[in-house]
């Protein structure tokens, strides 16, 4: 009991809200730690790109000046084969981490910080700004996501280049209806609990009721949509690359772009230079999947599984027992 | 007696409309039908120091004056007056300043509490919003202070908590600790404590009227249990979808109940007597839709005593007919049914209606069925309502009383709407109404 | 009694597994009801009478353990198949829950109800004949047969419980649970489901067990009564016995605390109902108990018969051969303190 009142005094609320996560049992837990460890595992990947790569991602030649093999076979010295540029798979595909991760991560945050506040005033005031910007946001989930993608990467490509930040911007684009519908849906439902009207009652301003009452209890909904859609933005991102309008080459490795150059190498018979990358895409979406549906499971009230005790009954005490 | 003082709160014809989404369609095109009237024209007076209970059914409107007279929700018409000043449409800065002075409590303990703050935070919190101060350890002061004061000691047992741990007595006192803080002077109290169990009630009640007592509170004490009302109020006002229909001493209300909506409340009410029996001539039906809500004296179709005057019109046709076959058996339903035509018009309210017959039979012969219906149930109030029945070729058009509304008018040492003490209208009552 | 019980429990324990420990909700209950008889089992918040209402019907959720014998007419169904259980539910034992409005099927029309219902049960039946117990049951409740093609949400809240009390009776079961039918009702409402509910014996020879935390209906509507305290209970026998001559501290107190129009002081029990998981030890309601003498705080009190006829479970009404010297000596009481108040 102690132990639970220390943790419960360092994490403070947060304490509170980690609780059905160290009390999750069963299947989902499995899909949470899984979740966790293979996101962490790519995480770790992407920070320690510099030193765990054995060359750099653009590198074609050694130290000496030696050119790799182009298109070259898995060896001891490239892991992961050459491709048609002389570079290095493994070193790509590690250095790629970094940039999805770069990317999506800053994606999410923009998303986050756009959908959020939006989502939250809508849901609280309602009236003709509500509707104008559920418009708004219906219009911009209506798109193909896609279409939408590119038509933005493009049109910044001017102004911003071909980079990383331009590639987040585009993704967020997408994202940010997900974010505002989640969270306004919920502070609906929130808005017409009895505590939110006793804080009215006690003469709250409408900013203090939004982000001491409601925001408070609305944010447990974000980190399940915030990992499922860094899944999604992985895809596009990569879906992007693929088709051209994704990070520039030069500036950082990225594997859906590897995926698009290792298609005409698959009729040659050369498949190391498109089923790596391609593995890490689909390893990384699994792993935040898993990690968002994991926390799902675990958070969401409605599914969340108690933990079930074995209870075992001794004997019952006979009525019938007389004491001498 | 005449009081010297002005009334802590004086309420004037106050109303509270809320507006009904129609169709689809008109939903679409944002066009409104129709009206809910929650409160429909009520007045009375709060003087300082004093305990008035509202009391009435879900559907009575007493939740919504409750919030009305916090400006929760807006007045549609009517006047609000608190210590002398028009809060009725004041703008929401000078509501929230209000709130200094004047508080709420509401019915549920466990969705009241914000899950998301400890207690510390939760009752102080009056404290930082209205700018009182800001200063930790002061907030942390005055809070231990008011929980004593509430009954939850040590208070540094509770300020940690959560509202989660609390039982629902516990987060009922610190719903009246977080109330109080700010030291106001009224406190409308919703339901306060018909969600905890029996033995917890006394609890609440007991410590509400210490504070009353010590902090020289005013309540308006909301609720639809009678029986708490009687011990805790000083006067007891009665409304009935909208309404206050009776309204005065508490100990005089109870002693002689004079609307028999009051007269009913008071007999159905469950007692662990042993020496009691379920009341069997309760008034029948259920309190009615608030958006058409029934002719001249709202709570005609299920008053026992009701006469000519009262409000008959098409709808209670209806709900008699059907009450009628609800017992009868399928033979008669089935006679009885299929001399009548489309029954849609009885739906409109109305003093006039014309009952069609069904295809192949003729007006003469609903009235013929009437008739009969009429000397099955010769102690029926409805019938006093029935001005004539006219049968013509395929209908039989009826003509009901015209309806008169009653207001408060004084009957005794208390303000009574009802007709039955009209004695203008005593010609007009048949001795059925006796 | 010559006429076997429709309904018999015997040391029915039901408990549950939690983080803490395991939940005694029901630790040993041993009732009866007879044909035709109303049975009123009373008790406040957290005394398990709601968990044995669904014990009885098997309705507990995953992780709860029952043990003992529940008797249905002599058959113990106490570890009966699935199957078997919902057989017999609505066949043989109707269920009325605490809120009408969310028990029925939005979707779904009245008669639909009926006739799935009806059919599930004796799938034979004609249209015709469905129709006609439809209505009949319908009838019994006041509900018009212009109304049974409607939807529920046309229906205020006393209706909607009316239908839901008529579709527990369409297939005449043997014995109803009715799990706190008027608590979400109003008062003129309430009565009215009352006087349904009594009648229940006189129209259809229906056995009832009424849970509740209302005593005020208990003393209405029932028979006899049970008091439910801590997962046991502590008194049961004749309804007008027990509410007017109580033998069991905790009964007489929970009247007292009762506010009626009657009342003029203010009584209340101190402290607060104890954890199921870690009960005081002898009689549950000892460190509450202002009559609790030494032996209360030891011994668990056995079953006696009080002189006015009720059983009870206190050692207020002995037996004497089971307490020890110095037993009878009052029970220095800790100051319950403040913050254990409920």
């Amino acid at each position: 009991m102690s132990m639970q009142a220390t943790e419960r005094r360092f994490f403070g609320s947060w304490g509170r809200a980690l609780e059905p996560i160290r009390d999750a049992r069963g299947v989902p837990r499995w899909i949470l730690w899984a979740g966790v460890a293979l996101t962490l595992f790519f995480v770790i990947m992407a920070l320690t790109a510099p030193w765990i790569a054995p060359y750099n991602f653009d590198q074609y030649q050694d130290a000496a000046g030696h050119r790799f093999p182009k298109q070259g076979h898995p060896s001891s010295e490239h892991l992961f084969g050459t491709n048609v540029q002389s570079t290095d798979v493994l070193s790509r595909v590690i250095y790629g981490a970094q940039t999805e991760l770069k990317v999506v991560v800053l994606a999410v945050v923009v998303a986050l910080a756009i959908g959020l506040p939006l989502g939250l005033v809508s849901g609280y005031f309602g009236g003709p700004l509500d509707r104008a910007l559920v418009l708004v946001m219906d219009a911009l989930f209506a798109f193909p996501y896609l279409l939408l993608a590119i038509v933005i990467a493009f049109l910044l490509a001017d102004r911003l280049g071909q980079g990383v930040l331009t590639a987040a911007i585009a993704i967020a684009a997408v994202y940010t209806p997900q974010y505002f519908r989640v969270v306004r849906n919920h502070v609906i439902s929130v808005r017409e609990e009895p505590y939110v009207e006793a804080a009215r009652a006690l003469g709250a301003r409408p900013r203090t009721v939004i982000s001491r009452y409601v925001f408070q209890n609305v944010i447990q909904s974000v980190p399940v949509i915030a990992t499922l859609n860094a899944a999604d933005a992985i895809l596009t991102l990569a879906a992007l690359g693929f088709l051209g309008y994704g990070i520039q080459p030069t500036d950082a490795a990225e594997w859906g772009y590897d995926s698009s150059r290792a298609i005409s190498d698959a009729g040659a018979g050369i498949w190391w230079t498109g089923l790596f990358p391609g593995l890490a895409i689909v390893l990384l979406v699994t792993a935040l999947t898993l990690l968002g549906e994991g926390l799902n499971d675990v958070l969401n009230p409605v599914l969340r599984r108690r933990r079930i005790e074995a209870v075992t009954m001794q004997a019952s005490v006979g009525e019938a027992e007389v004491e001498a | 007696m005449a009081e010297a003082a002005a009334p802590m709160l004086e309420v004037r014809d106050l109303e509270v409309h809320f507006p009904l989404r129609g169709s689809f369609a008109g939903r679409l095109v944002g066009r409104s039908s129709g009206v809910v009237k929650a409160v429909d024209g009520v007045s009375f007076e709060l003087a300082k120091g004093e305990v008035l209970g509202v009391v009435g059914e879900s559907g009575s409107g007493k939740t919504t004056l409750g919030r009305a007279l916090l400006r929760l929700v807006d007045p549609t018409s009517g006047s609000i007056i608190l210590e002398g000043r028009d809060v009725t449409r004041l703008g929401d800065r000078a509501v929230r300043m209000l709130r200094r002075e004047m508080q709420m409590v509401f019915q549920d303990p466990h969705a009241s509490l914000n899950p998301a703050m400890t207690i510390e935070t939760a009752v102080g919190h009056p404290l930082r919003i209205h700018g009182i101060t800001n200063d930790r350890g002061e907030i942390r002061q005055r809070v231990s202070a008011v929980l004593e004061r509430v009954g939850l000691a040590p208070p540094e047992q509770y300020l940690g908590k959560y509202p989660g741990d609390l039982s629902g007595g516990q987060k009922q006192r610190a719903v009246l600790a977080r109330a109080v803080i700010l030291g106001p002077g009224l406190l409308v109290a919703d339901e306060p404590v018909s969600m905890l169990d029996m033995s917890v009630r006394a609890k609440i009640l007991e410590l509400m009227l210490g504070l009353k007592r010590d902090l020289d509170l005013t309540y308006l004490y909301i609720t639809h249990d009678l029986a708490t009302a009687k011990f805790f109020c000083n006067r007891v006002a009665i409304m009935y979808l909208g309404r206050i229909v009776e309204i005065g001493d508490t100990a005089e209300i109870f002693a002689n109940p004079r609307h028999p909506y009051t007269a009913s409340l008071l007999k159905a009410i469950p007692d662990p007597d042993p020496a009691r029996t379920i009341p069997r001539d309760l008034p029948r039906g259920e309190i009615p839709d608030a958006a058409q809500p029934p002719l001249g004296c709202r709570f005609h179709p299920r008053c026992p005593r009701a006469f000519e005057v009262c409000g008959w019109e098409s709808r209670d046709l209806r709900d008699l007919l059907e009450l009628r076959w609800a017992g009868a058996g399928e033979d008669r339903f089935e006679s009885e049914r299929g001399t009548l035509g489309d029954l849609e018009p009885l739906d409109e309210p109305s003093t006039h209606v014309r009952v069609p017959a069904a295809g192949g039979r003729s007006g003469a012969d609903v009235a013929e069925m009437l008739d009969r219906v009429r000397a099955d149930q010769p102690g029926e109030p409805f019938w006093t309502g029935v001005r004539s029945i006219d049968p013509s070729g395929t209908d039989a058009a009826l003509e009901f009383h015209d309806p008169l509304d009653p207001a408060l008018r004084p009957v005794g040492d208390v303000h009574v709407a009802c007709h039955l003490y009209d004695e203008a209208l005593l010609p007009v009552r048949s001795s059925l109404a006796e | 009694m010559s006429e076997s019980p429709v309904l018999e429990l015997r040391d029915l324990r039901v408990w549950y597994g939690s983080p803490r420990g395991a939940v005694k909700a029901v630790d040993g209950v041993s009732l009866h009801i007879g044909a035709g008889e109303v049975l009123g089992l009373v008790g406040e918040s957290g005394c398990g009478k709601s968990t044995l209402g669904r014990g009885i019907m098997g309705l507990l959720p995953d992780g709860a353990v029952m043990d003992g014998e529940v008797r249905l007419s002599g058959e113990n169904i106490v570890g009966l198949s699935g199957r078997r259980l919902r057989q017999m539910r609505g066949a043989e034992i109707g269920l009325i829950f605490q809120e009408p409005m969310t028990r029925l099927n939005p979707l779904m029309r009245i008669e639909d109800h009926f006739r799935e219902t009806l059919k599930t049960h004796e799938p034979g039946l004609q249209k015709a004949e469905i129709r006609r117990r439809s209505l009949e049951a319908l009838g019994g409740m006041g509900i018009p047969p212009t109304r049974f093609r409607n939807y529920p949400h046309e229906f205020s809240g006393g209706m909607r419980q009316r239908i839901m009390i008529a579709l527990a009776l369409v297939l005449r079961p043997r014995l109803v649970i009715a799990d706190e039918p008027t608590t979400a009702l109003d008062v003129l409402v309430e009565a009215q489901i009352l006087g349904i509910l009594a009648d229940l014996k006189r129209n259809f020879g229906t056995s009832l067990l009424l849970i509740t935390h209302n005593l005020g209906i208990v003393a209405e509507a029932c028979d006899r009564v049970a008091v439910m305290y801590a997962g046991q209970v502590a008194e049961e026998g004749d309804a007008r016995t027990v509410f007017g001559s109580p033998a069991h501290p905790y009964t007489r107190d929970l009247l007292r605390s009762v506010i009626s129009l009657r009342t003029t002081g203010l009584h209340y029990i101190p402290g607060a109902p104890p954890s199921l998981i870690d009960p005081p030890s002898g009689c549950r309601f000892h460190p509450r108990c202002s009559n609790a003498m030494a032996v209360c705080a030891d011994r668990d009190p056995v079953e006696m018969r009080a002189q006015s006829g009720q059983r009870v479970r206190c050692w207020l009404h002995g037996p004497e051969t089971q307490i020890p010297a110095g037993g009878h000596d009052p029970l220095a009481r800790e100051e319950i303190a403040v913050a254990e108040e409920a």
